[in-house]
């Protein structure tokens, strides 16, 4: 266990009635001031408390946000507009919802990009990974449904869009797809319940997960840039020699690191809410219509590499199967990485490259989900390019590489000799 | 800030967000063109909602050229009164020949099914074009009508192909007609430019200042509250750095004791 | 490892209360645009807004409800004979001056509690749990005063008012029915919800 449990005796005589009663006090002090986390975190280790801080951010604004809008078709957008125009202050608490969606995926990706960098899915914490993957898993599920609700166009569609994709399972396909919707098209029925999933549901399923993903984390300890297991080596007085208390150090840290990510935020809420389209998009300022498709019908960016992986595959089921299997394929990362050596900065410079590949790859699938490269195409290839020709095979190009990388990982680690360099025995700072 | 870039930064993730910024800004750029794509690259129209002059030009124009078809669903009229720093006796009398109380929102009267079958299609509400299409479509929109017996309201528009909009600021404009380019054999000959034929009451400067005044209200009516937004925003901006600034101190004090 | 070097609690202290108070002020002005979302909307404001109400066809003697702000007001026609009652009824009321300034603005404080004597413009709310009491014009012995000279009288717990909407004293209501801001417009036209110009 890396926490270490003290029964905490308050002072003052009514906390320490509570506490013996309900040690919350001697609990929270365990996980924080009790927990020893490697003294060498740097950047990348403060998108887990972002992602809290976010968190937060989208229940608050969130229920504030339930107590005006109207959960069915015939009301949803003119109540979005409502809380627009006529609630005071309504407008902000609506961008900090919005923005705050998207903040969360890049929190998110820059999270689960640290723990591919560092090795902290290996041994003993492939748990903790798989909790995260189910995390990222129903939070793409809860924002999705967040998008439907103010129902525009792009609501409407990208509905429409994402549940036919369950047409695709053989034999039950039309049924379920039917059944999920509760009608023949996306339509109240499916905003509602929609409505009621994200706000109840789904959020419930992520506090529960966040608290596995924290508790699973505390049992085996933090892992660190270098990779190091600081549990190996411990003070006198049982403490992990390069371990420092998690508070005050890094709630210190995490505070400044707090304020730093709310700076940005707030430049986007006040003064790009929309961020040129890709945060809240042109196309849902329009009513639902399900007679007219937008003319550039796409999802959200958070959702555009998966979207360019199905895409990218001419039929319905496999590209259904391969946009699955991508997200899929990273629940097994803890056992097709079979290397001893945990962080980025010792593997080989087959890994190093295959990883900067990977992270590129995921970019440039989003772009080509996204459109970019659909518009830039006649750019720069001139109006009589065929732009579907060449974004397949830029496409199918990076779809590869994204694949390649968990490939490449099995076989690099199991049959080719791994140069890896020696790992230190204590962590290194920049100190 | 450049030691505590090179302190929190590893050169892994200064590459990785590199090629990140790299994209994100190829992308922002994309998706501008993409938003403006529905009229081909457009000229910015210089619309500023910071300016009450042009929004009260703008709100009156409306009212009296547009508002015979199109609503404002959901801009009420005392917020136009408010926000324009217009008298709401003012706004009552020159802006609502509805009978709409000051309260109401500026819906348009005409009967939907009617509507469609005047112009074949209800001409939309526009309380959030200028979100879904931009200022810029709107200006460029309102400029480029020229006359086409072909259409059933004998006009077109090279921005929004085939609308069924007749051109509502003709008297203003004047009459503009498409000047086609030298028919090649075989295919139809396109527009080369547009031009006035018979001057209306504007010249042309003044006309595409009143254009710019509709499309700058009709930006406004898109977000009200956008003013209020940026004005807010500079003081959250200060307080957040201020505040990151004393986390900043306080996090170095600690981490003195870390070696 | 902890430092050898001395750890100077003083500065530490200082900063961390530097820290709490200015994000805890960033908290509370975080917290204020929440609050202020339960504020009226401007939709509620809308429909809030102040009504004009036709007068010109009220008979005498006779009352008619408007609704302003979802209550019912109600606007009486006094006969000449229903305001030389009033004064005869002041010792047995509670508030016979309308002293209490929460039922009506200044302009209503009089033996009227009016703008013009002839009309009395009330809420018609029961001032104790908001029943809304009947109109008892005429002037002859009713069943729960055998001295009845018109007013309202509230079926649920027995509040009787005079025809200022003034309260008896021994009823449960403990102040008169409230005057809401009014004005007229001209003689047949009120507005219900606004003072008149420089007045209240």
């Amino acid at each position: 266990m890396s926490t270490t449990f003290v029964r905490l005796h308050p002072r003052n005589k009514t906390l320490g009635w509570i506490e013996d009663r309900l040690p919350w006090l001697s609990f929270l002090s365990a996980h924080t001031a009790g927990y020893y986390a490697p003294k060498n975190f740097n950047f990348w280790y403060y998108f887990g408390s972002l992602a809290l801080v976010v968190l937060v951010n989208q229940i608050l604004t969130g229920i504030f946000l339930t107590m005006f809008y109207k959960p069915n078709a015939l009301e949803a957008f003119a109540s979005v507009e409502y809380i627009m125009r006529d609630v005071d202050w309504g407008w902000l608490i609506r961008y900090m919802h919005s923005t705050g969606a998207s903040l969360f995926f890049v929190v998110i990706y820059l999270h689960m990009f640290r723990g591919l960098m560092y090795g902290s899915y290996k041994k003993p914490r492939e748990l903790v990974w798989i909790i995260g993957m189910l995390i990222f898993l129903a939070l793409m599920a809860e924002a999705f449904m967040g998008y439907v609700l103010p129902w525009g166009n792009m609501s409407f569609w990208g509905a429409k869009v994402i549940i036919s994709l369950f047409g695709a399972v053989p034999w039950i396909g039309d049924a379920l797809v039917q059944w999920i919707m509760g009608d023949y098209l996306p339509a109240d029925a499916t905003l509602n319940r929609f409505f009621a999933l994200h706000v109840i549901a789904l959020p419930l399923v992520l506090l529960l997960l966040i608290v596995l993903h924290i508790a699973a984390l505390h049992e085996v300890g933090s892992n660190n840039p270098d990779g190091v297991e600081i549990k190996d080596k411990k003070k006198p007085d049982g403490t992990p020699l390069d371990g420092i208390a998690f508070h005050p150090y890094y709630t210190v840290k995490d505070l400044f690191g707090t304020g730093f990510f709310l700076l940005l935020a707030a430049f986007i809420i006040f003064y790009a809410p929309t961020f040129g389209g890709w945060f809240l998009e042109h196309d849902n300022f329009i009513p639902a219509n399900n007679l007219a498709t937008p003319e550039h019908i796409k999802p959200v960016w958070y959702f555009t590499p998966f979207y360019a992986m199905l895409r990218m595959i001419p039929a319905k089921l496999p590209g259904v199967i391969v946009m699955f299997l991508g997200i899929v394929v990273l629940f097994f990362v803890p056992w097709l990485d079979k290397g001893i050596v945990k962080s980025v900065r010792y593997r080989g410079l087959g890994y190093k490259i295959m990883l900067g590949l990977f992270a590129i790859s995921f970019v440039m699938l989003g772009a080509v989900g996204a459109g970019v490269t659909a518009e830039k195409i006649p750019e720069w290839f001139g109006p009589d390019a065929n732009v579907t020709t060449i974004e397949n095979a830029f496409g199918r190009f990076w779809l590869i590489v994204y694949f390649a990388f968990f490939a490449f990982l099995f076989a690099y680690t199991r049959f080719f000799k791994e140069k890896t360099k020696p790992v230190p025995e204590r962590v290194t700072t920049h100190a | 800030m450049r030691e505590i870039a090179n302190v929190t930064f590893s050169n892994a993730a200064r590459s990785v967000l590199r090629a990140v910024a790299f994209v994100a800004v190829a992308a922002l750029g994309a998706n501008g063109t993409v938003y403006a794509a529905e009229g081909e690259g457009m000229e910015p129209a210089n619309v500023r909602v910071d300016n009450p002059a042009s929004l009260q030009r703008g709100a009156r124009l409306f009212f009296n050229y547009c508002s015979g078809c199109h609503g404002l669903q959901y801009m009420r009229y005392s917020r136009i009164a408010e926000d324009l720093k217009l008298d709401e006796k003012e706004v009552q009398a020159s802006l609502i020949f509805t009978g709409a109380k000051i309260g109401d929102k500026a819906t348009n009267q005409m009967p939907q099914k009617l509507a469609t079958a005047w112009f074949g299609k209800a001409p939309p509400d526009l309380s959030l074009e200028a979100r879904a299409k931009g200022s810029d479509w709107i200006y460029h929109y309102l400029k480029s009508f020229y006359l086409d017996p072909s259409r059933p309201v004998g006009w077109n528009n090279t921005v929004f192909p085939n609308a069924s909009m007749p051109n509502a600021l003709w008297e203003l404009q004047g009459l503009q007609v498409a000047v086609k380019k030298p028919a090649e054999q075989g295919h139809e000959s396109g527009i080369e430019k547009l031009e006035i034929r018979t001057p209306g009451r504007l010249n042309a400067d003044q006309y595409d200042e009143a254009v710019r005044d509709i499309a700058a209200f009709l930006t406004y009516v898109g977000e009200p509250a956008a003013l209020k937004r940026t004005s807010t925003g500079v003081w959250v901006l200060l307080y957040l750095a201020f505040f990151t600034f004393i986390a900043y101190l306080l996090k170095l004090e600690y981490w003195k004791d870390v070696h | 490892m902890a430092s050898d070097a001395v750890v100077d609690k003083g500065r530490r202290r200082f900063l961390t209360a530097t820290t709490a108070v200015v994000g805890g002020a960033g908290v509370v002005a975080a917290v204020i645009p929440f609050i202020k979302t339960w504020e009226p909307s401007a939709a509620a404001k809308s429909a809030g807004a102040p009504i004009e109400a036709d007068i010109g066809k009220i008979e005498a003697g006779q009352k008619v409800t408007f609704e302003w702000r979802g209550m019912p007001v109600f606007v009486v026609n006094r006969t000449q004979a229903q305001l030389d009652a009033l004064p005869k009824v002041d010792p047995l009321l509670k508030d016979p001056k309308s002293e209490n300034s929460d039922q009506q603005p200044s302009y209503a404080q009089n033996e009227f509690r009016s703008i013009k004597p002839q009309w009395l413009v009330v809420t018609g709310l029961c001032t104790h749990l908001g029943c809304v009491p009947d109109f008892f014009p005429d002037l002859k012995p009713e069943p729960f005063d055998p001295e009845w000279k018109g007013g309202f009288y509230c079926p649920c717990h027995k509040s009787r008012y005079d025809m200022s909407g003034r309260v008896y004293d021994g009823v449960p209501a403990p102040a008169n029915l409230s005057v809401p801001p009014y004005k007229f417009l001209d003689d047949t036209r009120l507005m219900i919800g606004v003072n008149p110009e420089g007045a209240a």
